[in-house]
């Protein structure tokens, strides 16, 4: 119980990052019918960013997370229209390889201009002692930033026209065009907020971990197995799946070596998928 | 004559909606059985439990003697049973001939795929898509498409077709050469079982029509029987237009 | 028998053939490795296109298959002293049930679905081995060069390899074009083009899908088996990478989706322009992002690649270029 008390609560605090990743990824599924591969390379931008803007500019990480923020709404608009817009309609195939590319791109100039050796960003929040466990201030600060950012794509969504829209449109994009909706506008922002969630969430996790240029990948499997754990397609239930895979982070090695938490993570996925592809909130 | 088809109560709900309930009726071999009612009325739904797309909640479905209930639909076909969709559905990268051929390798007489080329190519001449062969099937106009939807079926070589309203979206000319092509399989010796809205065609071509309207069987009989049955008008009335047509029919 | 007299068999398996013997007659070592690389791809790539192209299945864990023949050959061979060719057999055996059970499981999913599922299955059995002690975990195995004598000492053992490889890329080929042209294959592309219409035309697409799944699966184990005996060590990293995958959609998208002649131009050209681009002073350092900028340009410009954009624009060379 010693043990696993505090892996148990930084599991959770880890998983509330995952999820927010995972929302933008799901988002943009939910939305456009797009698996976005390049997910992982959009997280690892936002790394370097937060990263770049400290080392170089001495700016504090949450400074950083705010302008990529910004800058992940923009870039995602400009992706959309370079790489997902002339084939959405095509076949699946098409945007899956579009969006790989992407990530090659931005792998590719990332691996030229920081080659691949570890980065971390060497800032420290202290920590907080709760009864008897210590909980490091960056996992908590992290944690409250994604689950405000998570409470305000919720708001955004259900509470303005533009959300409202989004959601229309996700539903069924020719009924939307019927009512009036600009389809593609609204896509290309859908596509900028997954984005954004991409890059916001890697500033984050730049807070906790060392990562490299090539770090995208874990978390953008870790992205499609919350995904598919709270259904694709669904926000809110990929919130609930980054939780369920930090507990899992934090339960496994405390009974077996840690390198089994991957295949127990991917076993869960192939069966989920198989079992309940709606995810574990979706109705069969 | 022998019963081809036996459709024996069969129910098919989606969650609380009763799509088809309760439906029977016999089809005998080298008939024309038209199927007609309302929009919704469920007659997509019952070819769909006749050929295996869904499995019904109850009744069953006995073709040739055989049960062919909750079969998937690939057995259905290779036993015999040929459908044109209501909605076109060509395999639209593949050329026309190409599609064809599938109809005929993968049908009843599970030919090689030589010998489904040549059906393939008759069965194209036959329904006048033959200079089109080449063309992938996806350039097609919808004209076109509707008699490359019947080519197709046709090339299993079935003893059952069915035709979900393939005469819709065709202009009067096109109609007249699509009903001629109905009348030719029927000469083939193949029982046809054929939902359409356009009540002069159903009317004129089928010896027998069933009605359906809300998923219920409410009539059956000679076309002039169920023009003429007020249970079948006052159906159609939320539909004027076909009731109208339909009083024409009859008179 | 119809294949010899299809001027279009013959375009395909002359080129792998006699690119494949060049390095025999030169006897040059270093062409031999590039050739090998070459005939690898060949093998992924045109396995990887019966489901991907002929199936219209989008497969991201083809190279599992890769991964569990390599394994399975090499430890049979290291461990257990077999010698190389019932070693690859086995393995192929042995991948091809997997991908039996697999595919009779996994195929049910569609899009984008399947596509995630495959990738989940790559990452469970790669996790999986890095935990398998017996297997050398997460550092892999490294063959004993004694073992090498059975060949002729590891010079010779190399060419032995490579000439198994050339054997195995004209299977490969044979096999691609004999599923393209016959009726199975047909059903196979009326899948791809719209399942549930296959299944009324009469198509089992179950068990027609799964059986397009395993015969994907025998040549890419077949390869694993011979490269990592060439390379001398295995290890997970090496064996199961994802983006070799991702790699072989490039190359059969670059040659031509769907067709013989696609994924063995695509290979060819990737491997160069690699090459190229990898040694050229300006490219050394972006080689993957122009890869990026080509791949996106040809899925937006030429989606059905090279030898697909020959077929449409000159349907005179359908005749050669199946
Ligand atoms: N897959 C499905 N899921 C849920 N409801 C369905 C499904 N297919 C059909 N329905 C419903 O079942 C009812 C019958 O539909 P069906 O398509 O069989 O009608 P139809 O008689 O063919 O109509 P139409 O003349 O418009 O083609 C309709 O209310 C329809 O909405
Ligand atoms: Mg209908």
């Amino acid at each position: 119980m010693d043990v696993l008390l505090p892996s148990l609560v930084d599991g959770l605090l880890i998983g509330f990052v995952y999820g927010l990743a995972a929302m933008g990824l799901t988002l943009i599924f939910g939305v456009m019918d797009v698996v976005n591969l390049s997910h992982g390379a959009l997280i690892v931008l936002g790394m370097f960013g937060v990263y770049l803007l400290y080392t170089a500019l001495g700016l504090p990480p949450y400074v950083g997370l705010f302008i990529m923020l910004i800058a992940g709404i923009l870039l995602g608009m400009a992706l959309y229209g370079i790489a997902i817009h002339p084939l959405l309609g095509g076949p699946h195939l098409s945007t899956l390889l579009s969006t790989f590319a992407v990530s090659m791109v931005i792998i590719g100039v990332g691996t030229a201009l920081f080659t691949s050796t570890p980065r971390n960003i060497d800032f420290s929040l202290g920590a907080v002692q709760v009864g008897n466990i210590r909980l490091l201030g960056t996992r908590v600060v992290a944690a409250f930033v994604a689950i405000i950012m998570a409470v305000g794509l919720y708001v955004f969504m259900y509470r303005t026209h533009t959300g409202k829209s989004i959601r229309a449109v996700a539903n069924n994009r020719d009924a939307a065009e019927l009512v009036g909706i600009p389809s593609r506008r609204i896509l290309a922002l859908s596509f900028g907020l997954g984005t954004m969630l991409a890059m916001v969430s890697g500033g984050l996790i730049a807070t906790l971990f060392p990562f490299n240029i090539l770090s995208g990948g874990v978390y953008e499997l870790k992205s499609f197995v919350i995904c598919v754990l709270g259904g694709m397609g669904n926000p809110t239930g990929a919130l609930l799946g980054g939780l369920i895979l930090g507990l899992i982070e934090g339960f496994v090695p405390v009974f077996m070596p840690v390198g089994w938490t991957p295949v127990i993570e991917f076993t869960l996925f192939v069966i989920i998928l198989l079992v309940r592809p709606s995810g574990l909130l979706g109705a069969r | 004559m022998s019963v081809i088809l036996e459709i024996d109560h069969v129910t098919k709900r989606f969650g609380g909606l009763i799509a088809v309930n309760e439906v029977s009726f016999l089809l005998e071999e080298g008939e024309i059985l038209g199927l007609i009612g309302p929009n919704g009325a469920g007659k997509t739904t019952l070819f769909n439990c006749i050929n295996g797309v869904y499995a019904p909640e109850e009744g069953r479905i006995l073709f040739r003697g055989h049960d062919i209930t909750g079969k998937p639909p690939y057995a259905v076909a290779r036993m015999g049973i040929a459908r044109a969709h209501q909605v076109v559905r060509p395999l639209n990268e593949l050329s026309v001939l190409d599609n064809v051929t599938v109809g005929a390798c993968y049908g009843r007489e599970n030919l090689s795929l030589g010998e489904g080329r040549r059906v393939a190519e008759e069965v194209l001449e036959f329904v006048g898509l033959a200079e089109k062969r080449d063309v992938l099937a996806g350039k097609l106009n919808v004209a076109e498409k509707k008699r490359l939807e019947m080519a197709r079926a046709l090339a299993a070589r079935p003893y059952l077709l069915l035709l979900d309203e393939v005469l819709a979206g065709l202009n009067p000319a096109e109609v007249a050469s699509m009903l001629n092509v109905i009348r030719a399989i029927r000469e083939q010796g193949i029982t046809i079982l054929m939902i359409e809205h356009l009540m002069h065609a159903v009317m004129n071509v089928s010896d027998r029509i069933v009605v359906l309207d809300y998923g219920k069987k409410i009539a059956e009989g000679s076309p002039k029987e169920v023009a003429n049955d007020p249970k079948v008008i006052e159906a159609y009335l939320g539909d004027p237009e076909l009731a109208l047509s339909l009083l024409e029919e009859g008179k | 028998m119809r294949w010899l007299r299809d001027p279009s068999f013959w375009v395909s398996v002359l080129i792998v053939a006699l690119a494949g013997a060049w390095p025999l007659v030169t006897g040059s070592a270093s062409g031999r490795e590039d050739m090998s690389l070459i005939l690898m791809f060949v093998i992924l790539a045109s396995s990887l296109n019966i489901v991907l192209g002929y199936t219209g299945y989008v497969n991201f864990g083809h190279i599992v298959f890769f991964g569990l023949g390599g394994y399975i050959g090499f430890y049979l061979i290291s461990q257990m002293g077999w010698h190389l060719i019932p070693a690859a057999i086995a393995g192929a055996i042995v991948t091809a049930l997997f991908a039996a059970v697999l595919g009779a499981i996994i195929l049910r999913l569609r899009g984008a679905y399947f596509a995630l599922a495959t990738i989940g299955v790559n990452e469970a059995v790669r996790a999986l081995i890095v935990n398998w002690d017996a297997l050398g975990g997460a550092v892999g195995m490294t063959m004993n060069f004694k073992r090498y004598q059975a060949y002729g000492g590891p010079m010779n053992a190399l060419w032995v390899a490579y000439g198994l490889m050339i054997v195995v890329a004209l299977l490969s080929v044979i096999t691609s074009y004999g599923v393209r042209t016959s009726k199975f294959g047909l059903g196979l592309l009326a899948i791809r083009e719209d399942e549930d219409a296959a299944l009324v035309l009469g198509i089992a697409a179950p068990k027609a899908k799964t059986i397009a799944f395993v015969l994907s699966a025998i040549f890419p184990a077949l390869a694993g088996a011979l490269f990592f005996f060439k390379n001398g060590n295995i290890e997970p990293g090496d064996a199961f990478r994802l983006h070799m995958s991702v790699e072989g959609i490039v190359m059969i998208m670059l040659g031509g989706y769907g067709t013989v002649l696609g994924p063995i131009v695509g290979a060819a050209t990737y491997e160069r322009l690699r090459g190229y681009l990898l040694t050229s002073p300006i490219f050394k350092d972006l080689q993957l992002a122009f890869a990026g900028v080509l791949l996106l340009l040809i899925i937006i410009f030429v989606p059905s690649g090279l030898v697909g954009w020959l077929r449409n624009r000159f349907p005179k060379v359908r005749r050669v270029l199946a």
